[in-house]
């Protein structure tokens, strides 16, 4: 009987794994022995780190969509019918138009999301660039912004450890640019007791930020926004007055993930080597949903579905285990609108950035166009 | 006592152990504990410091084997 691999999730984790097997695993398909199928959301892919040039008008909107049909390898069966429940003892997953698939091997890809709603008054009086809506908003905030103080505002846990100092270096130059800089007082805060999660990031970024006047507030964890005293609290006893707050809200995974009980804020526990949900063997976790304390990143979620692509395509044609992931992380880090740097590391190998330059920053933009290609399965 | 969750966030450098554990205690009820293991020495030290800022209380702290580790339960 032919063997079902189901993703649920098309987004970078969901679609890398799908035309990536496609090619390990064509033989198999041509004969019909094996099957992928995927469940997603919309008929389109958007890429999510272009979001970041949408306040400041540097990315026209329809660049960030492709047609998820077109993103996909053929051979995958795709679905545009949200998941509802999976159920892991039985094997099957059902979706909100009461279809039930069933299959051998599941990869559960269903990604993280923003919750301002969490936070009391962050809705309210927040605005954000982590979806395109709040992209939107941002960028008419600042449109009509004529100088005063902005707090950039960061909560854990979140996708993408690099873009709440990206987004903070950005802003000071397009309002250099609008000569609204000497107006203006930008205050970024973070959860812990320096500016960025990664030692050496942190280093660069406090005399990059004391350069260039940026005020800074560690240990902030953000207890509740007041939206008309315009004013920011953390739990440390902190407050904050702010004429525009720019947030990066805390997140969780997918409602799904939560409803069918597999894991706490829809994080699913999931080994770190194996990437399989702890308790199964044939339920593979990739790329923002799983429990791993790695960074959420589009590069997390691509070397992770590398693991996941091989290890599927070798138990399916040969029954073993191919190769464990090793934690890598790659991040470009835009430190201006000229300049960039990047970073890597393992779960062995601590992270040491090299100097930021001209050409690294060419190189992020350039990869942003690549991330079609890596999608497809291609880079 | 309320259950104890653990987090394994040895080799964690990115958002690592305290970024860790203040995404864990959104998710947590008051009295509940949780356990971080941090392959980070400095753990040790920021874990407990934060959480009497906020007002979490430390059950326990210290090294074992190749790790540390620091309990924390929920006060609030
Ligand atoms: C502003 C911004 C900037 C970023 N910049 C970078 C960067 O520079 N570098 C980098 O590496 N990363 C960056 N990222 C992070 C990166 O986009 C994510 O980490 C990456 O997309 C994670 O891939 P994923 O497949 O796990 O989740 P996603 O790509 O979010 O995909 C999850 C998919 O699951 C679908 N889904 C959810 N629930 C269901 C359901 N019930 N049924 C079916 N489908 C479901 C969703 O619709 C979505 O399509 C950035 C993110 C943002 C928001």
């Amino acid at each position: 009987m032919s063997k079902k691999v189901l993703i649920v999730g098309g987004g970078l984790a969901g679609t890398i794994v799908a035309n990536g097997l496609c090619r390990h695993i064509a033989p198999q398909m041509r004969k019909g022995e094996i099957s992928i199928t995927m469940i997603g959301t919309t008929d389109t892919h958007m890429y999510q780190p272009g979001l970041l040039y949408v306040p400041f008008g540097k990315i026209r909107e329809h660049e960030l969509f492709r047609p998820q049909r077109k993103v996909l390898d053929k051979r995958v069966i795709f679905h545009i019918d949200p998941a509802t429940n999976i159920d892991v003892e039985n094997q099957k997953v059902t979706c909100k138009s009461g279809a039930v698939h069933e299959y051998d091997y599941l990869v559960i890809a269903t990604g993280s999301r923003i919750m301002p709603q969490n936070i009391p008054g962050m809705e309210e009086g927040g605005h954000w660039f982590y979806d395109l809506d709040g992209a939107r908003k941002l960028r008419t905030a600042l449109d009509t912004f004529e100088g005063g103080k902005i707090v950039v505002n960061v909560n854990a846990p979140h996708k993408c450890p690099v873009a709440p100092l990206e987004i903070t270096f950005m802003l000071k130059e397009y309002l250099q640019g609008k000569g609204l800089w000497n107006k203006t007082e930008i205050t970024y805060t973070y959860p812990i007791g320096r500016l960025h999660a990664l030692e050496p990031v942190a280093e660069w970024a406090k005399p990059a930020m004391d350069k260039d006047g940026i005020k800074y507030e560690t240990f902030f964890n953000t207890k509740e926004v007041d939206p008309d005293a315009k004013t920011i609290s953390s739990e440390e006893g902190v407050t904050l007055n702010y004429d525009l707050l720019v947030t990066i809200p805390p997140h969780n995974g997918a409602p799904v993930i939560m409803d069918s009980g597999l894991g706490d804020g829809g994080w699913v526990p999931t080994n770190k080597t194996k990437l399989l949900r702890e308790g199964s063997t044939n339920v593979f976790v990739c790329g923002d949903t799983t429990n791993i304390p790695i960074s959420k990143a589009g590069s997390t979620a691509h070397f992770e579905a590398d693991t996941v692509i091989d290890n599927l395509a070798s138990i399916l044609t040969e029954g073993r285990w191919a190769r464990d992931y090793d934690g890598k992380v790659f991040c470009f880090v835009e430190t201006g609108m000229n300049t960039g740097t990047y970073v890597w590391f393992n779960y062995t190998t601590p992270p040491n950035p090299g100097a930021p330059s001209q050409m690294i920053h060419w190189f992020k933009l350039a990869y942003n166009r690549l991330y079609w290609l890596s999608a497809r399965g291609l880079l | 006592m309320s259950e104890r969750k653990v987090i394994d966030a040895r080799g964690s450098f990115c958002p690592g152990p305290l970024m860790e554990l203040i995404a864990a205690l959104k998710l947590m009820q008051v009295g509940d504990e949780v356990e971080i293991l941090s392959t980070d020495q400095g753990t040790a030290k920021d874990v407990p410091e934060w959480a009497a800022k906020v007002g979490h209380e430390t059950v326990d702290s210290g090294e074992k084997d190749d790790h540390w580790f620091v309990v924390v339960r929920k006060a609030k």
